[in-house]
């Protein structure tokens, strides 16, 4: 038992790293915070509950994809009603701002957004870009 | 279960040879990466030249895959016992063949990462889909096949009887692989270079030549690495084979170049002479046609004589000039030539580029890396039952056990270790010193 | 296990016969076998098609205006390299459009005439019939042969399966290759390949095809082959058209009235 110490240190070294979330900000004297997400200025009403629209967007962009592409219906009926296009730049980024809104509450969870941007463009991107 | 530790083992030359393929793989992976963030367009195809060495490599090796079944139907179906001892080898060659197949399928892919929605999206109607299945089946049927097989054979045991139609299974379904691969170019309507009903045939045959060709190839050159030697009378047999193969392989040629400046039809000329008359255009095609003509016949030359093919040396020239000229064949010819002229009258020049070259090397060394690998282990199980020595370790084991302790390596090992290199002499060559180290 | 070659044969084959009999028979007349089918079948389905009337498109000589229309309406990437340039509609010399056609008594000014190249939409496509994933099909509704660049794997076998040379590939990333970035319809990403789709977005909103909208000699007429009131088929009935390889089978919907 020559390597006991070489155990426990290795130990306390490994609880120092998986406890690393927790004693940060202590050390740092920072704070973690929610991110500041910049709500659209004109609606404030989406295209289903926000509490919805937190959990299960992915899912309904993927819906609306497999409509749109696939089955060429483009009118998506909301919950209260409303009838809105089913388009990711015309729709979505019609109100939200993709930097301050999406992009930062991706950031905070740590979501590698899935290539959809490869493709799809930010209107507001491309105003700023041609400025 | 996959005996892996055996291909751990080896001399000098071995780890020299497994260290080069390994280099030029990770080479060849670099070039991958950055094809995979900059695009095909890395690639020398174009808009009009849509598929290029990759496919055409991948359609080669289709038929090299199949050929495992030249060997296995022989012996399986018709009992030709002289084929015993190259099965194995064979059917290891079937199995590095398709992975190449499909690792040259995965690089030519604009979206690698998506390849699964062949399975999760299946499209009966579509003859790509059912060239996955076939060749995800070849694998499966054969590396079941190979490790059963070894495996019995190293415990020395008979096989369990329910790999026998597996193996059965094997033999039209190797036929099936190439097939599909044929109908992949047949049934397209627009490309008249392809759309011919010999293209499946054409294909089998030079599957036929060219696979039986590499591997009476390789057994030379196993024998001379490490003696396993699987009979003149298999080598023979083998060479028959190729040889008939061959004869149809250019009598088919023949018939398509009579179809083709027999009829006059334009689309049909037009692919002939750019590939063999150099009348028409100024694609890179004409040298690489004309020299697949020549090795042919003189491959031809050489097979139809029965004293040179009996003749090692002038065999081996033989199956190198099999190899090679089916490879330009089907290789490079026949995938790049149909896609010349486009379907709008365009002739465009297709010339691969270094990165490109290079991934397709990286991926021919991971099918040697793998050929090394499987062969090692299966003549480490075969000349191990021949020449049934004692391994070194187990007779350590065995003299510890009785009593014999001993620090000293050479002590414990000297007296098994005269045995053991000499049979190891037989499984590794000169690589049996590495023993006494 | 002892079997003989007679019977290990007929029991193959036996087991092929019934695996492949009739699922054999229904791929291999399956997509868009329209033009067989019987005609009330065919009137009930809307075939969009076009006529090219390339007496009205040779009046504006150099004329690039449905070009620039249809790759501003979808991003469509400009390239220099001849090898990597994508392309929805574009003009080619009438005499190699139709090159199967005697055309080399025709005055070298009427065989060099630019003349507008697309998707044919065909009716038997074989782009569709090869595509491994279902990337690209044939909509019922209104006979489109469209894209879905989600589900793309970049395979290329449409390419070589298609007799016009009508896709291209995205061999680069084309968002650099862009002039005008369109907000209105996505770009696309490398590695997937694309085609004209008879702005299928633009008919949803009850519009017509870029292209028609944008020539100023109104030498593209676009409508319903299947319908026998439309204006197409009006013209169809009235005047030779040519199509591009008919002798192919695949039933193209793009008309050259010569």
């Amino acid at each position: 038992m020559r390597d006991r110490i070489w155990i426990i240190a290795g130990l306390f070294l490994f609880l120092g790293f998986v406890t690393y979330p927790v004693w940060h900000d202590l050390v740092a004297h920072t704070t973690s915070k929610p991110p500041d997400l910049v709500l659209p200025a004109h609606e404030k009403q989406c295209v289903a509950p926000a509490s919805y629209m937190r959990t299960s967007h992915m899912k309904l962009l993927l819906e609306w994809r497999q409509s749109v592409v696939r089955g060429n219906k483009q009118k998506y009926v909301a919950f209260n009603g409303k009838v809105y296009d089913m388009s990711l730049t015309g729709t979505c980024l019609n109100c939200h701002d993709r930097q301050q809104f999406c992009v930062r509450c991706h950031d905070y969870a740590g979501v590698r957004t899935p290539y959809c941007w490869n493709c799809h463009l930010d209107p507001k991107q491309i105003t700023r870009s041609a400025r | 279960m996959f005996m892996l530790e055996k291909a751990m083992v080896g001399g000098r030359r071995y780890w020299i040879w497994v260290g080069a393929l390994l280099a030029v793989i990770a080479v060849a992976f670099g070039f991958y990466l950055h094809q995979l963030s900059y695009g095909l367009g890395l690639t020398g195809m174009s808009r009009n030249v849509s598929w290029g060495i990759y496919i055409g490599q991948f359609t080669f090796m289709v038929g090299v895959a199949a050929s495992a079944v030249m060997v296995v139907l022989p012996y399986y179906l018709h009992n030709q016992k002289e084929f015993a001892r190259m099965t194995i080898l064979g059917e290891f060659l079937a199995v590095a063949a398709v992975t190449m197949c499909m690792l040259f399928i995965m690089i030519d892919m604009g979206k690698p990462m998506r390849v699964f929605n062949v399975f999760l999206y299946p499209q009966f109607h579509s003859v790509m889909f059912w060239d996955m299945v076939s060749l995800s089946g070849y694998l499966i049927l054969n590396i079941t096949i190979t490790l059963v097989t070894l495996h019995a054979e190293q415990q020395d045991v008979h096989p369990p009887r329910w790999i026998k139609p597996i193996i059965l299974l094997s033999i039209p379904w190797a036929i099936s692989i190439h097939t599909v691969t044929g109908f992949l170019y047949a049934g397209l309507p627009g490309r008249l270079a392809w759309r011919t009903a010999i293209m499946a045939p054409r294909f089998l045959a030079s599957a036929f030549a060219a696979g039986p060709a590499l591997l009476i190839l390789l057994c030379f050159l196993l024998r001379r690495q490490t003696g396993y030697d699987v009979g003149k009378k298999a080598i023979n047999g083998l060479a028959v084979i190729v040889t008939y193969a061959m004869v149809i392989n250019v009598f088919f040629i023949v018939m398509e170049f009579f179809t083709a400046m027999y009829s006059r039809v334009p689309g049909l000329t037009e692919d002939f002479q750019d590939l063999y008359l150099g009348t028409v255009s100024h694609t890179s095609l004409l040298p690489w046609g004309r020299s697949s003509v020549v090795l042919m016949v003189a491959a031809l030359v050489l097979l139809l004589v029965p004293r040179m093919r009996r003749n090692e040396k002038t065999l081996a020239v033989a199956c190198a000039l099999v190899f090679s000229s089916l490879w330009i064949d089907k290789g490079v010819c026949m995938v790049v030539g149909g896609f010349i002229p486009s379907p709008l009258g365009t002739i465009t020049r297709y010339v691969p580029t270094f990165p490109e070259m290079a991934i397709t090397l990286g991926v021919w060394a991971v099918g040697a890396l793998m050929l090394t690998v499987f062969y090692k282990i299966a003549l480490s199980v075969k000349i191990g039952k021949e020449t049934s020595y004692v391994p070194a370790y187990e007779f350590a084991a065995a003299t510890n056990a009785i009593g014999l302790q001993t620090h000293s390596s050479s002590v414990a090992f000297a007296p098994g270790s005269r045995a053991a290199a000499q049979a190891n002499e037989g499984v590794s060559g000169k690589e049996g010193e590495e023993w006494h180290q | 296990m002892k079997i003989t070659r007679k019977e290990f044969l007929k029991i193959s084959g036996a087991c092929l016969l019934g695996l492949s009999g009739k699922k054999a028979l229904a791929v291999l007349d399956s997509p868009g076998n329209r033009r067989t089918s019987s005609p009330s079948a065919r009137q009930v389905c809307k075939q969009l098609g076009m006529i090219v009337d390339t007496r009205k498109c040779a009046k504006a000589q150099g004329c690039t205006k449905c070009i620039e229309a249809c790759n501003n309406a979808h991003n469509v990437p400009s390239f220099q390299n001849p090898a990597h340039q994508v392309k929805w509609i574009w003009e080619k010399p009438f005499g190699d459009l139709f090159s199967s056609y005697e055309t080399q008594y025709l005055e070298t000014s009427l065989k060099d005439e630019s003349t507008p190249v697309l998707c044919n939409h065909c009716d038997n496509p074989p782009c569709v019939r090869v595509c491994p994933t279902g990337a690209t099909w044939k909509r019922k509704e209104d006979g489109i042969v469209m894209m879905d660049w989600h589900r793309c794997i970049g395979c290329r076998y449409c390419m070589a399966a298609c007799p016009y040379g009508a896709r291209s590939f995205n061999w680069v990333d084309p968002r650099p290759h862009i002039e005008t970035l369109n907000p209105n319809f996505p770009t696309r990403t490398k590695g997937v390949v694309e085609k004209c789709t008879f702005c299928s977005e633009l008919l949803a909103k009850g519009q017509l095809p870029a292209c028609v909208e944008a020539c100023p000699e109104k030498a593209l007429v676009f409508g319903d082959v299947n319908d026998p009131k439309s204006e197409i088929r009006q013209l169809l009935a009235k005047s030779y058209t040519l199509r591009r390889r008919p002798e192919l089978g695949t039933g193209p919907n793009i008309y050259y009235l010569i």
